[in-house]
């Protein structure tokens, strides 16, 4: 055994099989129902905003690395989650220029300039629909109905009166690409959450405030759980690892922030919709709240016994 | 049925218990040299009282403690004192250590047994194992007698006899439990006598039924409850906090809570000393992992060299890459194989080169799954960033000092991030600035 040679290295010797990467592939997997349901919905605008977002945020990623002459890692899958996610937050009929714009600002500027993956205080691909509603808020905001690309008003510009619940569960309604089926997000976050890749605590805190506002403000709790970008903000959005809390305290208060920020967006601000911005705003409040909702130590604050 | 609390956090990782799980202890003979550390507990290394070409027989002291906190080494074998230098140890560095050439006679000195040891007085049975050198077999080494001993107004209200052996691979308990419950519970008397425990509770993990069964075979009034299988359940505050639901103060003892918790191995030590007369010179060992031939669970002399121990077991099985002794979460990669077993020895697993290799490193995405499997209750990904990061006071004010080092948050990332070892140079910063007068 004398010219064996021994690997050395400290405890513990045995991993999880779990991966970053694979966390990143069960995002995508998730989303194929979402992405199944807005090509069946919005056909070839949806495969031509998907393709165009996540290759521009791949691309983006490795020559911003490039440039910067670090090793590029788009073989994490974070820039193609995030460019997939973009992808299906925006208007089926977005002109192709503006998503891969869209979609290299979200990489660049929500991600890479601040170091990269785990890095960034803001969700990447919300920042690039911030982005891109800012700029171009008319091809922002301007709607088609499913199947036929005609005009059509979004359910939350029409209302709960003139909307119709199971349409908005199956998503034939206007709206963003992957935002308006709930049966497909629903898959998809039930997928994310037997894959351990989603804490419960955010979407429950965000649909639960929501739910319990509108019955607090007399209107259809199941309306508002249902249009605009509630769900998939919920699901896929809020629960971003890096932007949210890493405590338990502080998941369950960021979900109930977001929803409560979301309903008073949509009750008394000047959006239709709320999310996006109350998602980033307690992405900057996540710091905060991982410093106030810090678990007790194990022993910490324990008299010794008689 | 009492209630089954639980711990913080916690892990389940694969077992891989199940090559020696069923597998009897054998007995290995003692090898012909053998290698008896001066340094195989918590404290002061002992003090050698042979010399150079001295007879020994077995069972005969050759170190005796020195000062408060230490425990005496004995022979494990008869044979003849041939060298007294520093050789490898498990632990990493080398120690002062007495090599012993085995007569092969097996010559014992004269036995100090006692055929009713439960009769005898606490100070007595705390004297025996004293003299015995019995340390804490579960890894600790903290010598048992002192353990036992708490201070004079402090009420122990548990004995916990710790049988959860919830590091994977290993058995070497499992086995002792299934084969010599006896032992184990008349220990587990005579340690509760010693400290003058209210109620003794042994524990098992549930993924040993045979053990538990056997165990309450003879367990008479003694509760012997079955806890969840999940790491580190065996972890001595996590399991005063499973069993009781106190906790240990931060920074304080166990008895504190008003609990010792101690090894079933410990256990069945106490009872060869203070029922046989027989010291600590022997212990079992699980030898197993995937580059051995025969795992198996083995009653070794201790001073047995792990090399020796490996070709008991049918030699390595292909290219070894890694070689533990102890439990996969909590053991020591070893890079020499003279090192021999010592008293807090349980296990030693060979692992082939593919499990062997530290896999590279993403950044962290704070997916804090490091939060929720700590049983202390820490942000590793925080105390992580400040121990790169030289932030020693801030990772003192994140409880640095609280973390068991039982390396579940380095288990569980997924970006295989060596949290444990940033956290445990933060400890080693903060401990070391403590020291210093300012």
């Amino acid at each position: 055994m004398e010219d064996m040679k021994l690997i050395v290295a400290p405890s513990p010797h045995i991993r999880d099989t779990d991966r970053t990467e694979k966390i990143m592939f069960s995002v995508l997997i998730a989303l194929l129902p979402v992405l199944v349901a807005s090509i069946y919905l919005f056909r070839w605008d949806a495969v031509r905003l998907v393709l165009l977002s996540a290759g521009a945020a791949v691309a983006t990623e490795a020559i911003f690395q490039r440039l910067r002459n670090k090793p590029i890692t788009i073989g994490d899958g974070s820039a193609l989650v995030t460019g997939v996610l973009l992808g299906l937050i925006v208007p089926p009929s977005l002109p192709s220029w503006m998503i891969i714009i869209g979609s290299a600002f979200a990489v660049a500027i929500g991600k890479q300039v601040f170091g990269g993956l785990g890095h960034n205080p803001f969700n990447p691909a919300l920042v690039g629909r911030a982005f891109l509603t800012a700029s171009f808020a008319v091809a922002m905001t301007n709607w088609t109905a499913p199947f036929d690309a005609i005009s059509a008003a979004t359910p939350l510009a029409l209302g709960a009166a003139r909307s119709n619940i199971p349409n908005l569960f199956f998503g034939t309604v206007a709206g963003s690409l992957g935002e308006t089926s709930a049966v497909a997000i629903l898959i998809g976050g039930i997928y994310l959450f037997y894959k351990g890749a989603l804490d419960y605590r955010i979407p429950v805190g965000i649909l639960g405030t929501v739910v319990a506002m509108s019955l607090l403000t007399g209107q259809d709790p199941v309306f508002h759980l249902l249009a605009g970008s509630v769900l998939f903000g919920a699901v896929f959005m809020a629960t971003d690892p890096v932007t949210s809390p890493i405590t338990v305290g502080g998941r369950w208060i960021f979900g109930i922030g977001i929803g409560l920020i979301i309903m008073l967006i949509r009750i008394w601000g000047s959006y239709p919709d709320g999310v996006t911005f109350a998602i980033l705003l307690m992405n900057a409040a996540t710091p905060l709240l991982n410093r106030w909702t810090r678990p007790r130590i194990y022993g910490q604050g324990v008299k010794a016994s008689e | 049925m009492r209630r089954v609390k639980s711990f913080f956090g916690g892990i389940y990782p694969d077992d891989s218990k199940k090559s020696t799980a069923e597998a009897p202890i054998e007995i290995l003979a003692a090898p012909p040299t053998l290698v008896v550390p001066l340094l195989q507990h918590a404290g002061a290394e002992a003090t050698p009282v042979v010399a150079k070409g001295d007879e020994v027989l077995k069972g005969q002291l050759l170190g005796q403690a020195n000062g408060a906190v230490s425990a005496p080494v004995h022979s494990p074998v008869s044979g003849t004192v041939v060298a007294i230098e520093p050789r490898a140890h498990a632990c990493g560095s080398s120690v002062t250590s007495i090599v012993i050439e085995n007569n092969g006679e097996d010559k014992w000195v004269e036995k100090n047994s006692h055929h009713d040891p439960v009769q005898l007085d606490a100070a007595t049975i705390r004297q025996r194992i004293a003299d015995a050198g019995i340390v804490g077999m579960g890894g600790g080494g903290f010598p048992t007698a002192l353990k036992l001993n708490p201070p004079n107004n402090i009420v122990i209200d548990y004995l916990i006899i710790n049988g959860c052996e919830c590091e994977p691979y290993l058995t070497a308990d499992h086995r002792l439990m299934v084969e010599y419950s006896e032992e184990i519970i008349l220990g587990a008397k005579l340690m509760a006598k010693a400290s003058g425990a209210r109620k003794i509770i042994i524990a098992v993990e549930d993924n040993k039924p045979d053990a538990l069964e056997a165990l309450r075979r003879h367990a008479g009034a003694i509760e012997v409850i079955s806890l969840p299988t999940k790491y580190p359940e065996g972890g001595e505050k996590q399991l005063i906090q499973a069993v009781t639901g106190r906790e240990v103060p931060s920074g304080g003892l166990p008895f504190q809570a008003g609990a010792i918790v101690q090894n079933v191995a410990t256990a069945w030590a106490v009872t060869k000393a203070v029922r046989d007369g027989e010291p600590s010179i022997s212990r079992v060992v699980t030898v197993t992992g995937k580059t051995i031939k025969e795992p198996k669970n083995f009653l070794v002399p201790l001073g047995t060299p792990i090399e020796y121990l490996v070709e008991a077991a049918g030699g390595f099985n292909g290219t070894v890459g890694k070689v533990v002794v102890g439990g996969p979460m909590m053991g020591g990669a070893q890079f020499d194989l003279s090192a021999p077993v010592c008293k807090t020895v349980s296990g030693v697993l060979a692992f082939i080169e593919e499990e062997s290799i530290t896999p590279p490193v993403l950044p962290c995405i704070k997916c804090a799954r490091c939060v929720d499997v700590c049983p202390a209750n820490l942000l590793p990904l925080r105390l992580e960033a400040y121990g790169m990061n030289k932030m020693w006071d801030e990772a003192q004010r994140y409880g640095a000092l609280d973390c068991i080092e039982c390396g579940c948050c380095s288990y569980i990332c997924p970006s295989k991030r060596p949290l444990l070892q940033y956290i445990r140079l933060a400890k080693r910063e903060i401990v070391a600035k403590q020291k210093k007068p300012s």
